[in-house]
C-alpha cells in the first residue's frame, strides 16, 4: 500500500524569479540537514533545459527503528527538472536512491504561473511513500509522511528567503526615496509655517 | 553550497556564477547558446570523480525517469 501526500504553495514572485531562485536556494537558512548539492546532468534540447542534480541529506532514522535497522547517517537524493521558459512551466522529481526498501519518497512538484495573479506562482507538489520492509511498513510511511510534511515546510520557507534576497534588493531604495520625499514635505509644510506664522497668530481661535 | 567532494567546491562556485548569468540573461529570454559549457566540463570530471570514490548506486542515479514511463502517475483524488 503507498500513502500519498498532496499539498499547494503560493509565492509571491513572478514565475521568472522562481526558476531563476531554484538554482540558487541552497544553503538557506532552513536547510540544514541539506548537506551538499551538485548537478550531475545538465542539457538544452527543443528549448527546454534538462538538469539532474545529487543531494546528500542527514537521514534521521525514528528512534524505535534505530534499534533494528543500520541505516546510513546520510541519504542522497536525485533531483531531476524540466524548465520550459516558453510555457513558463518548470517541473522537478526527487527521489532517493539507496535505502528504498526500507522507505521510498517520490515527490513531484510543477511550478506555473498563478492562474488568478500572473505576477505570482504556483507550486503543486504530489508526493508517494512506500516502504517494503517486513512488518515496520505502515510506521515507516507514516513517519516518512511526518518528516516530508515538516520538511516542506522549511523547503517553501527556505525557497522564500532566497527570493526575498535575490529580489527585494529594490525595497530598500523604495525605502530611501520614500523617506526623502516624507523629508521635502515636511520641509515644505515647516517653511509654509514659518511664512504664514503672523498670520495664525492674529488668527488664534483655530483648534 | 557544497560539494558532494570538497575538492569541487571551487569548481562548482565558479560554473554556478556562469550558469546563474545564463540562466537569467540569456536561456528566460529564448537564447539557448551554451556560455559555461568549459566550466562545466572541468567541474562534471571533479563530481563524477568524487561520486564514484563514495561507492554510490550510480545506475539508479543516471536513470531518467521524469517524462518517461517510469515517473509515477499522480495519486488518486480523494472522494
Amino acid at each position: 500500500m503507498v500513502k500519498y501526500y498532496t499539498s499547494t504553495a503560493l509565492f509571491k514572485y513572478t514565475w521568472d524569479q522562481v526558476a531563476i531562485a531554484l538554482w540558487q536556494r541552497y544553503p538557506n537558512p532552513y536547510s540544514k540537514h541539506v548537506l551538499s548539492e551538485d548537478v550531475v546532468h545538465r542539457e538544452v534540447i527543443n528549448g527546454k533545459l534538462y538538469t539532474k542534480r545529487l543531494l546528500t541529506k542527514t537521514n534521521p532514522m525514528p528512534r524505535w527503528g534505530e534499534h533494528f535497522v543500520r541505516g546510513p547517517r546520510h541519504i542522497c537524493v536525485v533531483e531531476e527538472s524540466i524548465v520550459d521558459p516558453k510555457n513558463k512551466s518548470l517541473t522537478t522529481y526527487t527521489r532517493n536512491i539507496g535505502m528504498q526498501k526500507l522507505l521510498t519518497i517520490i515527490e513531484k512538484c510543477d511550478y506555473i504561473q498563478n492562474p488568478e495573479n500572473l505576477r505570482t506562482t504556483q507550486c503543486n507538489r504530489w508526493a508517494w511513500f512506500q516502504s517494503s520492509f517486513y512488518g515496520f511498513r505502515r510506521a515507516l510511511q507514516a513517519f516518512g509522511v511526518e518528516r516530508y510534511k515538516s520538511n516542506v515546510t522549511k523547503n517553501v520557507k527556505g525557497f522564500n528567503t532566497t527570493l526575498e534576497q535575490l529580489f527585494m534588493t529594490d525595497i530598500p531604495q523604495q525605502t530611501k526615496t520614500k523617506q526623502k520625499l516624507t523629508e521635502k514635505a515636511k520641509h515644505a509644510v515647516d517653511l509654509a509655517k514659518s511664512k504664514t506664522q503672523p498670520l495664525l497668530t492674529s488668527s488664534s481661535q483655530l483648534p | 553550497m557544497n560539494s558532494i567532494g570538497e575538492e569541487c567546491t571551487n569548481l562548482k562556485r565558479n560554473y554556478e556564477d556562469c550558469f546563474n548569468k545564463w540562466f537569467s540573461e540569456k536561456f528566460l529570454k529564448g537564447n539557448n547558446e551554451d556560455d559555461c559549457a568549459p566550466l562545466f566540463k572541468v567541474y562534471q570530471t571533479c563530481v563524477k570523480k568524487a561520486i564514484k570514490e563514495k561507492n554510490l548506486d550510480l545506475d539508479c542515479m543516471e536513470k531518467d525517469v521524469l517524462g518517461t514511463e517510469f515517473e509515477k502517475p499522480p495519486p488518486p483524488v480523494s472522494k
